[in-house]
């Protein structure tokens, strides 16, 4: 677009002009809270961004639009789940908008890149989804706080079910990327630990969708169990070809919680009787999972989720603990003070933050039955990251 | 590995070579006779799984989606090429890209506002659902078997429409020269049309038998496309057997691939495509330089 010198002048004029107005005192109770919201609004993780996304607006909602007695502005980027974008992303928000709170991303590249501006530029940030051990382990910070979980959290409990199962030889199978890498690792450190043997392990390069030589290999194998990681259209499709296969009924299917979470429905009667473990489950019967399922269903008429779970208590973390400094967020040492000892009723069942800033809870075991995710049990109550590398910890 | 488990990954790299086939053999159509590099083919593939999703939940049957779908599909074909594609044919490739691909994007969009972000499953015909024993542990769903069965007729049927029908001759004279085709009184117009619908219509219909194996999800071309054309390059640009070939080489590599060299399996499939390059630079039935 041409810009016509008239225009040029008058736009320099008024810049130069509000520069020469007396600034508004940054009054802490006037000023609006401004928070930056880091998430995918296109792309594979579209629907997890906006779960997370209204389930934070709601329970804005459910405090009257105020935190800590201010009114709240949210600033929005899509960072379309893309490490490569990401710098620029966080930059936009952190550096351009100048956000006073940072929250998201879902994806854990996206948050690696995050993880690096964010130390530097000293920002609040609370991680909304990420799973990337890193966050709270060897990039942790005193600013930051992760209110989902760890990879680590989604995975290693469920070797102790396996082996109390009576399965000692099992396979591994995963999409070959860090998630699923990290969740093996995470894996395999308790299942040998507790005197189990791997038989074999099957990396699927990611996004590749076709199982079927790994199927019939598992099928030669004959292992006790099998124990995997897939998320998404990859989850369901192992799971049903799986079940084609004939494996189903004769090797029993373990895996972390994002085997099934969201593509039940798709999965169908291919995902009868997998057990899986994660943080929560939509079937918990506390009053505070069923009073905010019941709100976000009205509020979205979808289903609330495990993403949506975290935005959730992201903003209700934050209202309480702005609430005790007044919204002050200059009182950066009290806030996050505040924010450690935040206890608030979650969908999840009540945690609290290890010193890492990691959530430490109860990790429940989960089985499909009837086409309905079930709780079982609790796998592991109080699962604390091990937050390898975290400065924080020692 | 027992010799029968070898027997079994061969056929598991066959039954994923012969679907293969069926998306490649349209993309290798059109860029061998109409010369268009068309980034949206593993869109129209896409859109045929989505069709097919559409149209197994209200008519209750993927047999009839297939035989509702496909003929739409042809339609829709014909329409994108009259109204898009037909205007880059003097065009360098770099606007045939452009132009491709932003349908990419556009078809990725409209997928997601129509259909959300889910992934939706569509059901294996009750006909099908059964499974034979394969082995003591494993069996081999019906389905996969009626989806081989059905991409090795049709591509027998292809082999007889380009080599015993004057439509096929007119074809194969497109491919190899189509100003003179022209000259000698016959309206390419209406040819490339033909065969541009039809190249959809094959992704598409790819895409249909795919559906109940692979779920139905924004974006799902995308892996499609890039590994159709590696069956393409391999094959030979243009040349159908080609890519019967390419894509039985491909599916068999990948399986095999998986099971040996695991950890860097995703390389096996270019790793065979520059091998072959290697040998044949214009693929294995590429037509040699002069002839083009």
């Amino acid at each position: 677009m041409p810009l016509s010198r008239r225009s040029l002048l008058g736009v320099t004029g008024a810049v130069a002009a509000s520069s020469l107005l007396p600034r508004p005192a940054r009054s802490a109770s006037l000023a609006k809270i401004r928070i930056g919201l880091l998430l995918p609004y296109s792309g594979t993780y579209a629907a997890l961004g906006h779960n997370i996304t209204d389930a934070m607006k709601l329970a804005a909602h459910e405090h009257g639009d105020k935190l800590g007695g201010r009114e709240i502005e949210w600033v929005a980027v899509d960072d379309e789940s893309d490490p490569a974008k990401a710098p620029a992303n966080v930059n936009k928000l952190v550096v351009g908008e100048k956000v006073d709170i940072l929250t998201g991303p879902v994806h854990s590249g996206v948050a690696m890149a995050m993880m690096q501006i964010v130390r530097e530029e000293q920002t609040l940030t609370l991680v909304t989804n990420a799973g990337a051990q890193a966050v709270t382990g060897a990039l942790c910070a005193p600013h930051v706080f992760r209110t989902s979980f760890s990879n680590w959290q989604t995975s290693y409990p469920c070797a102790d079910v396996m082996l109390k199962a009576g399965h000692k030889k099992v396979a591994l199978v995963f999409w070959n990327y860090g998630f699923g890498q990290e969740s093996m690792a995470a894996f395999k450190e308790g299942f040998l630990k507790g005197g189990g043997a791997i038989v074999k392990e099957f990396p699927v390069p990611f996004p590749s969708t076709e199982f079927q030589a790994n199927l019939s290999e598992l099928a030669s194998l004959k292992p006790d169990a099998v124990f995997v990681f897939f998320a998404g259209a990859g989850a369901a499709k192992f799971v049903k070809d799986y079940a084609a296969a004939g494996l189903r009924e004769k090797i029993p299917l373990y895996g972390s919680g994002f085997l099934t979470e969201g593509v039940l429905a798709a999965q169908g009667p291919a995902a009868e009787g997998i057990q899986t473990t994660l943080h929560y489950a939509e079937a918990l019967p506390s009053a505070a999972n069923k009073k905010f399922r019941e709100a976000f269903k009205k509020a979205t008429t979808r289903e609330a989720d495990v993403y949506a779970v975290a935005g959730y208590d992201t903003v209700n973390l934050l209202s309480v603990a702005l609430g005790k400094v007044k919204g002050d967020t200059a009182a950066r040492k009290e806030l996050i003070a505040a924010l450690e000892t935040a206890r608030i009723e979650s969908p999840r069942g009540p945690f609290r933050f290890s010193r890492a800033h990691n959530p430490v809870q109860d990790i429940y075991l989960r089985e499909v039955k009837g086409g309905q995710q079930r709780v079982v049990s609790v796998a592991l109550k109080d699962a604390e990251d091990p937050a390898v590398g975290c400065a924080l910890v020692k | 590995m027992t010799l029968s488990l070898v027997a079994l990954q061969l056929l598991n790299g066959v039954e994923q070579g012969l679907l293969l086939f069926l998306v490649a053999s349209g993309l290798t159509l059109v860029f061998g006779v109409l010369g268009v590099l068309n980034f949206a083919h593993g869109s129209f593939y896409m859109l045929g799984a989505y069709l097919a999703f559409w149209l197994a939940e209200r008519t209750g049957s993927l047999l009839f989606a297939v035989l509702l779908g496909v003929p739409l599909m042809l339609l829709f074909g014909f329409l994108v090429e009259r109204l898009a594609v037909a205007r880059l044919y003097q065009r360098d490739h770099l606007s045939q890209v452009l132009l491709t691909y932003g349908l990419v994007l556009l078809f990725n969009e409209l997928s997601r506002l129509l259909f959300g972000n889910d992934v939706h499953p569509v059901a294996t015909p009750a006909l099908l659902s059964g499974s034979f024993k394969l082995g003591e542990v494993q069996s081999w769903p019906a389905y996969r078997l009626f989806t081989s069965l059905s991409c090795l007729v049709i591509a027998l049927l292809l082999r007889y429409v380009i080599l015993g029908t004057r439509f096929g001759m007119r074809l194969r004279a497109g491919a190899s020269n189509a100003e003179m085709l022209e000259v000698l009184g016959v309206d390419v117009r209406k040819l490339f049309a033909r065969v541009f619908s039809a190249g959809v219509a094959l992704a598409a219909l790819a895409g249909m038998l795919a559906a109940p194996l692979t779920t139905v999800y924004p974006g799902m071309g995308e892996s499609v496309l890039v590994i159709s054309f590696v069956v393409v390059v391999i094959g030979g640009i243009g040349s159908v057997r080609g890519a019967f070939f390419g894509a039985l080489l491909v599916g068999i590599a990948d399986t095999f691939g998986k099971v040996l060299v695991p950890s860097v399996s995703s390389a096996v499939v270019y790793a065979v495509m520059a091998a072959v390059l290697i040998w044949r630079p214009r693929g294995l039935f590429g037509a040699p330089a002069e002839a083009r």
